[in-house]
């Protein structure tokens, strides 16, 4: 059976990252830096598979690049503008693409609507 | 050789006249173009033909310019080389056999070879200047805000602005005043004109050369951990401008040894939330796996995206994870925070910021593919701009002794860009 996608949705700066939800990750540079199972754990929070080599390497690089993010940790808390303000339109009809156009780009779609990864 | 400055050579022909007419301006491959192939120098969108122009592409049609084609960058703008282009490194064509800089690295290259008149990068922690200055050219990071991002494939958005690549100050100005300006569709852009009034966007005029009078603060931070080939070049050119009635005083912005990081962790951030979108499924390359959806899209993405944006995303997934949110990206944002207060206090007591645009001179090819944490290092001078959202020109300042090209950072207040406009045409 197939999957159609009826809605898309679009995450905003701002947003917190949606794979961020889904749990708590291991440390990565408690002790020896990274290990190959958190860089495993974390590629599934972003949906990314990884082959063995890249396993390997990320284990070796995100310990380094982690323990150099941690000077951070001297920032001192400083108070921040609130200078951002929402920016909003009318609610109001105006020209988009085309149906035809949105679909253009995908690698598959059935009457008229994007088609997901056949599940099963 | 060949530079492999473009990804994709396809003409785009304006029909208005306009002040670009006769000109072309290449335009970066993470620009929609419409019915021409965008990529972002990923194999994940080799196919993507965009439905629609982005802003700055549709003022450049009618101001008359031609497009003669996509210049290469780094993967969605991740790196300092554009040697991680799924396309192939692009050479720097001031030494071939080094790194043109990036990522926006085609756009630099294919000004500085003489291919194109002018071009558009994209500039979120350097991307602009870093190559302007490795390939000899000047390059313009404008105020955030300034330049509409409609149709820019998002990498970082709270970091990113479009800016012109050309030979000279005066022509990079010149290509600023035709996309600059106010934008329905980018909610974040704002008109110049409300805070400079008329005149706002007269840039080009304002490349006049003059820098009797100005007042250069340069931040020691930035010269402490720079190459002597580089800082050699720098100070001869601060007495250049000294004798063209200039004056410098040094400042000590203690925040500025945070911005790397602060530049890294917001970057990656936002990058792990941007790239979500790419499943394969409404456009780029979907492998036509079935299954659990997933697996399906992490096998998608697996093939689609090159290792330095694996890592991108992997680190900003960590970054904002529950329990690291607060020491990772919080601190990023209290140091992003301090530093524009610092920035633009220092501000207040010069007119311009004054430093070398990159640390080190262009690298040999190959050389940081492997350690990327010491490409992070060189983006040191060019990341506490963007975090800052104010503007900076890359003009070239003169050669290291083994004739590489070294580049001369101005930075100016938010919306300055007549002030960094002036000063860096006294130098080219």
């Amino acid at each position: 059976m197939s999957f159609v996608i009826l809605e898309t949705v679009i995450y905003r700066h701002g947003d917190r990252n949606p794979y961020s939800r889904a749990g708590v990750s291991p440390s990565m540079t408690d002790g020896n830096g990274a290990t190959e199972s958190d860089v495993r754990h974390v590629a599934e929070l972003a949906r990314i598979d990884l082959s063995e080599d890249e396993v390997e390497r990320f284990a070796e690089q995100f310990g380094d690049i982690l323990e150099h993010f941690e000077a951070l940790e001297e920032v001192p808390e400083v108070e921040r503008e609130p200078e951002l303000v929402n920016v909003m339109r009318a609610d109001e009809e105006r020209t988009s693409l085309s149906q035809e156009d949105a679909l253009a780009n995908a690698p598959e779609t059935e009457d008229g609507k994007f088609k997901g990864p056949r599940v099963g | 050789m060949a530079l492999n400055a473009y990804i994709t050579e396809e003409v785009i022909e304006s029909d208005s006249e306009g002040p670009l007419s006769g000109t072309t301006v290449a335009v970066k491959d993470n620009i929609s173009t419409e019915g021409v192939r965008t990529t972002c120098g990923s194999a994940m969108l080799a196919e993507y033909v965009p439905p629609y122009d982005a802003t700055v592409v549709k003022r450049l049609k009618e101001a008359g310019a031609t497009i003669p084609g996509k210049t290469n960058m780094d993967e969605f703008g991740m790196g300092t080389t554009t040697e991680t282009s799924h396309f192939g490194a692009t050479e720097n064509p001031v030494d071939p056999g080094r790194v043109p800089g990036g990522s926006s690295g085609g756009s630099a290259a294919a000004v500085a070879a003489g291919e194109t008149d002018y071009a558009l990068g994209t500039d979120t922690g350097g991307s602009i200047r870093c190559p302007a200055a490795f390939c000899g050219v000047v390059g313009i990071k404008p105020t955030y805000g300034l330049v509409s991002r409609y149709g820019v494939v998002a990498y970082a958005n709270s970091l990113e602005q479009v800016g012109p690549i050309a030979p000279t100050v005066e022509e990079a100005a010149e290509l600023l005043e035709v996309i600059a300006g106010p934008d329905e569709r980018d909610a974040t852009t704002r008109d110049a004109t409300e805070e400079n009034g008329e005149g706002a966007y007269d840039y080009a005029a304002a490349a006049d050369g003059d820098v009797d009078g100005l007042d250069i603060g340069v931040p020691t931070e930035l010269l402490d951990g720079a190459d002597e080939r580089v800082t050699d070049v720098f100070w001869d050119a601060i007495d250049d401008l000294e004798s063209r009635g200039a004056s410098y005083h040094e400042v000590d912005l203690e925040c500025l040894r945070y911005a790397v990081e602060a530049y890294y962790v917001t970057a990656m951030s936002e990058a792990s939330s941007n790239l979500a979108r790419f499943d394969g499924v409404r456009y780029g390359q979907s492998g036509g796996y079935d299954g659990n959806w997933n697996e399906t899209f992490a096998r998608a993405r697996e093939d689609g995206f090159g290792e330095e944006v694996k890592s991108r995303i992997l680190l900003g997934t960590y970054a904002l994870s529950a329990g690291y949110h607060d020491k990772y990206y919080k601190k990023a944002q209290d140091a992003r925070a301090w530093i524009k207060r610092d920035i633009n206090d220092a501000l207040e007591g010069a007119d311009v910021l004054a430093s070398p645009t990159m640390p080190v001179p262009p690298m040999e090819m190959g050389e940081s593919l492997s350690d990327p944490l010491t490409m992070y290092l060189a983006d040191a001078n060019t990341t506490p701009v963007n975090l800052a959202n104010v503007p900076a020109i890359s003009v070239p300042a003169g050669e290291t002794d083994g004739g590489l090209p070294v580049g001369l950072q101005l930075v100016g207040p938010a919306f300055g860009e007549k002030d960094i406009i002036r000063a860096g045409s006294a130098l080219a």
